[in-house]
């Protein structure tokens, strides 16, 4: 059975939705302002309920198309894994893991269009994926051969930023120029940018004022908030007393609440969304409501700070099992399909790993050559002081650089 | 060549800018009808329109960082911050963005926006309205750093910096900005990151930039009566600095004084003296003299004038060095 067989249901019923699911129990203070209706395709049994406005955005959705779903949030995941290895082994300095966080990146990227432009924040592999980023520059950085890893141009993503929320405003900058290029030109196709960040991140004034610049402007950006519950060790609901969407009406645009963990319903949101904003109607956020199921990072631990119960509820709502579900029900596919997809994983992990060991360090000299883009006499003087030292200790039999 | 104050040679530039190159934009607050605080966009909204001269949201990080996105995207954004002491906000954008957009991408990326700063003191104003941040940039690699003394210089400099393939701070001398002077809008006045020799002179050099270089120059003159010829170096760019211009001319005087508003620990004038110390030892005929603001806030308005280098304090600046 394919979705477009599926009738679109005019609104879900909210009352399905889990408690905590719904943003309107749990810890403390999120239940001082009620949570949007979240927005949600596939129940965690894997039973599709179109919803209302985004319905028709899933409805287009074919079976390979879902499968397609499907294939990237497997590789993903399976890149997380050896990433995740990779640096157990000694091979990464820090890695970022994401998994949880499939359905949320795999959804949204998957919505975008070529000429669209993506700002991440440091954690989007999946949205690097969906961008057709060849997945071992996302770990040059980590390997500590790099502070940037790909060239954005090729696949309109931007690099990561550590700095968190700093990218907020550039996304709503570059959506001013999309704009104002299509002034210029109305040639151009509608373009939109995406500006990816977390729910600590939100508490940084960048994305306030990302926000204000954006709704001044009606810059075509999509503020896309993974709320996977922490940041570091802290919870969300040390970050804002209300449900995040519910901070765009403050800014005069439209916030959506959607569950991140589902796949259908995030790419028929974001494709709301990027519509929205390519045809000059202003920003849009989205908090996609998800979990990080694993680490911060590879130098944090969880067992501080999370509850197991937490865990286990959040594993029952696992993205690629609850698609899984719906595609072997509709009998979209089958074990061949998915064992398929263990040895292509397999042979991406292998790649993967032979991509990083592969991957040499540049020469401390390169380090002055991009520092500025004009000559630059002190740079100039500095490189010439190191290149004299470092030939004080060249053995004299040994030819030099 | 025509007359102008250093306000009017910045709003010429800036206008030639905005000619120019039409993915120019100027941003900021009050730079529209208002013309900007010092009235130094006054008129270029009228002419270009509210598309090109924003008056923006009250948001440095946000004009900062929302122009790094514009030139990513091929604009070339002029941001005017109202006052030296709100820059602030912008900081993280302009240090942990701006300066490193271009090694962080090995090179494929450049984000050239352009940062206009009122600084430094002698108005008489309130806190927040007199700092000289300049060192605070000056120390993060990926910047460069102008600062106009007249308005010649004012006049290319800012056009220099609208083409430059960096990102550029131009520090504007705010009491300088009703000096007048020529200004030949024909001729550029060469590399904007060039010193210039303002006065020439043999028994000791005095190194200024911005709203003091007329201070050393009224020094210079000064001294005279005294029978002591001093050379004044105009600094002109704070970074990269131009150390060869300030050595040929210490190696010729055998004195350096160097003066600024900032404070003097770890400012530029420290910077120098050592460059200068390693540079030519030999030819010093006394220490490098620093003559700069005290290590505290920038001080009430009431007793500004104790804080702020002057002649007097350059005079005696320089009867130390010749007491060696
Ligand atoms: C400006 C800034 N402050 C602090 C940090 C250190 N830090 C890195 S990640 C992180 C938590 C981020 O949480 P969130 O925004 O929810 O994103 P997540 O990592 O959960 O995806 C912190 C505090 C940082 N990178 N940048």
């Amino acid at each position: 059975m394919d979705l477009k067989d599926l009738a679109v249901r005019a609104e879900a019923d909210s009352s399905r939705l889990p408690e905590d699911e719904a943003g309107n129990a749990g810890r403390g203070s999120l239940d001082r302002e009620a949570a949007p209706e979240m927005v949600q395709m596939l129940s965690p049994e894997g039973e599709l309920l179109l919803h209302g406005p985004y319905g028709a955005y899933a409805a287009e959705l074919g079976a390979e198309e879902l499968r397609g779903l499907y294939r990237d949030m497997f590789t993903i995941r399976r890149f997380d894994q050896e990433a995740t290895a990779l640096q157990r082994q000694g091979e990464l300095v820090m890695w970022v893991p994401m998994t949880g966080q499939e359905g949320a990146q795999i959804g949204s990227g998957r919505a975008l269009q070529p000429q669209d432009y993506v700002f991440p924040t440091y954690r989007e592999h999946g949205v690097a994926l969906t961008r057709g980023l060849e997945l071992s520059s996302l770990l040059r950085r980590f390997r500590g051969v790099s502070h940037g890893g790909w060239n954005p141009a090729e696949a309109n993503f931007h690099l990561y930023t550590l700095v968190l929320a700093a990218q907020v405003p550039h996304a709503v900058g570059y959506a001013m120029g999309m704009a104002r290029d299509r002034k210029m030109d109305p040639q151009l196709p509608e373009a939109a940018t995406v500006a990816y960040f977390g729910d600590g991140a939100s508490s940084e004034g960048d994305v306030h004022e990302a926000m204000v610049f954006a709704a001044s402007y009606d810059a075509p950006v999509v503020f896309f908030c993974q709320n996977n519950h922490w940041a570091i060790s802290v919870p969300t609901e040390v970050q804002s007393r209300i449900p995040l969407a519910n901070r765009a009406k403050g800014y005069g645009f439209p916030g959506i609440r959607v569950d991140g963990n589902d796949v259908i319903a995030v790419r028929a949101v974001t494709s709301w969304a990027l519509e929205h904003a390519r045809s000059g109607k202003g920003p849009v956020l989205i908090e996609a409501f998800t979990y990080r199921m694993s680490a911060h990072t590879t130098a944090d631990d969880p067992t501080k700070y999370r509850l197991s119960a937490d865990e286990e509820a959040w594993i029952s709502r696992d993205p690629l099992s609850r698609l899984e579900k719906h595609l072997r029900a509709a009998g979209l596919a089958d074990d061949e399909f998915f064992e398929g997809l263990e040895a292509d994983g397999q042979a991406m992990a292998d790649k993967l790993r032979e991509d990083v060991l592969g991957m040499s360090s540049p020469g401390f000299a390169d380090a002055f050559t991009d520092v500025y883009a004009e000559a630059h006499p002190l740079i100039q003087e500095e490189l010439e002081f190191h290149r004299r030292y470092e030939a004080g200790f060249a053995d004299p039999e040994e030819p030099t650089e | 060549m025509s007359t102008m104050t250093m306000a009017k040679a910045i709003n010429a530039g800036l206008r030639a800018g905005l000619e120019q190159n039409p993915k120019t934009l100027l941003m900021g607050e009050d730079i529209g009808d208002l013309g900007g605080v010092y009235r130094v966009t006054e008129g270029l909204k009228a002419d270009f329109g509210a598309d090109r001269v924003m008056d923006t949201p009250l948001a440095e990080s946000g004009i900062i960082g929302t122009a790094i996105g514009l030139a990513l995207r091929g604009y070339r954004p002029v941001c005017e911050i109202q006052f030296d002491g709100f820059v602030f906000p912008g900081f993280n954008q302009i240090t942990t963005q701006l300066a490193k957009m271009h090694s962080r991408s090995e090179g494929t990326l450049s984000a050239p926006v352009v940062i206009r700063i009122p600084y430094g003191g002698g108005i008489g104003s309130i806190e927040h309205h007199s700092e000289s941040p300049e060192a605070l940039f000056a120390h993060t690699a990926g910047l460069r750093i102008l600062t106009p003394s007249n308005p010649q210089d004012a006049y290319w400099m800012i056009q220099q910096a609208m083409t430059c393939l960096d990102p550029v701070i131009v520090f504007e001398p705010k009491r300088r900005y009703w000096l007048k002077g020529d200004v030949d809008t024909e001729k550029p006045s060469g590399d904007p990151f060039a010193a210039h020799v303002l006065r020439e002179g043999t028994d000791a050099t005095i190194v200024a930039y911005g709203p003091l270089v007329p201070v050393a120059l009224a020094a210079a003159k000064a001294a005279e009566d005294d029978g002591r010829s001093i050379e004044v170096v105009d600094l002109r760019s704070i970074s990269p600095i131009d150390f060869d211009t300030i050595t040929d001319s210490v190696r010729k005087t055998g004195r350096l004084i160097v003066t600024h508003e900032a404070p003097t620990f770890g400012g530029i004038g420290g910077e120098i003296a050592a460059r200068v110390a390693e540079r030519a030892f030999l030819s010093l005929e006394a220490p490098v003299i620093r003559v700069g603001g005290f290590h505290m806030p920038y001080p009430v308005a009431k007793v500004e004038e104790h804080y702020l280098p002057d002649i007097d304090k350059l005079m005696d600046a320089l009867d130390r060095s010749f007491a060696y």
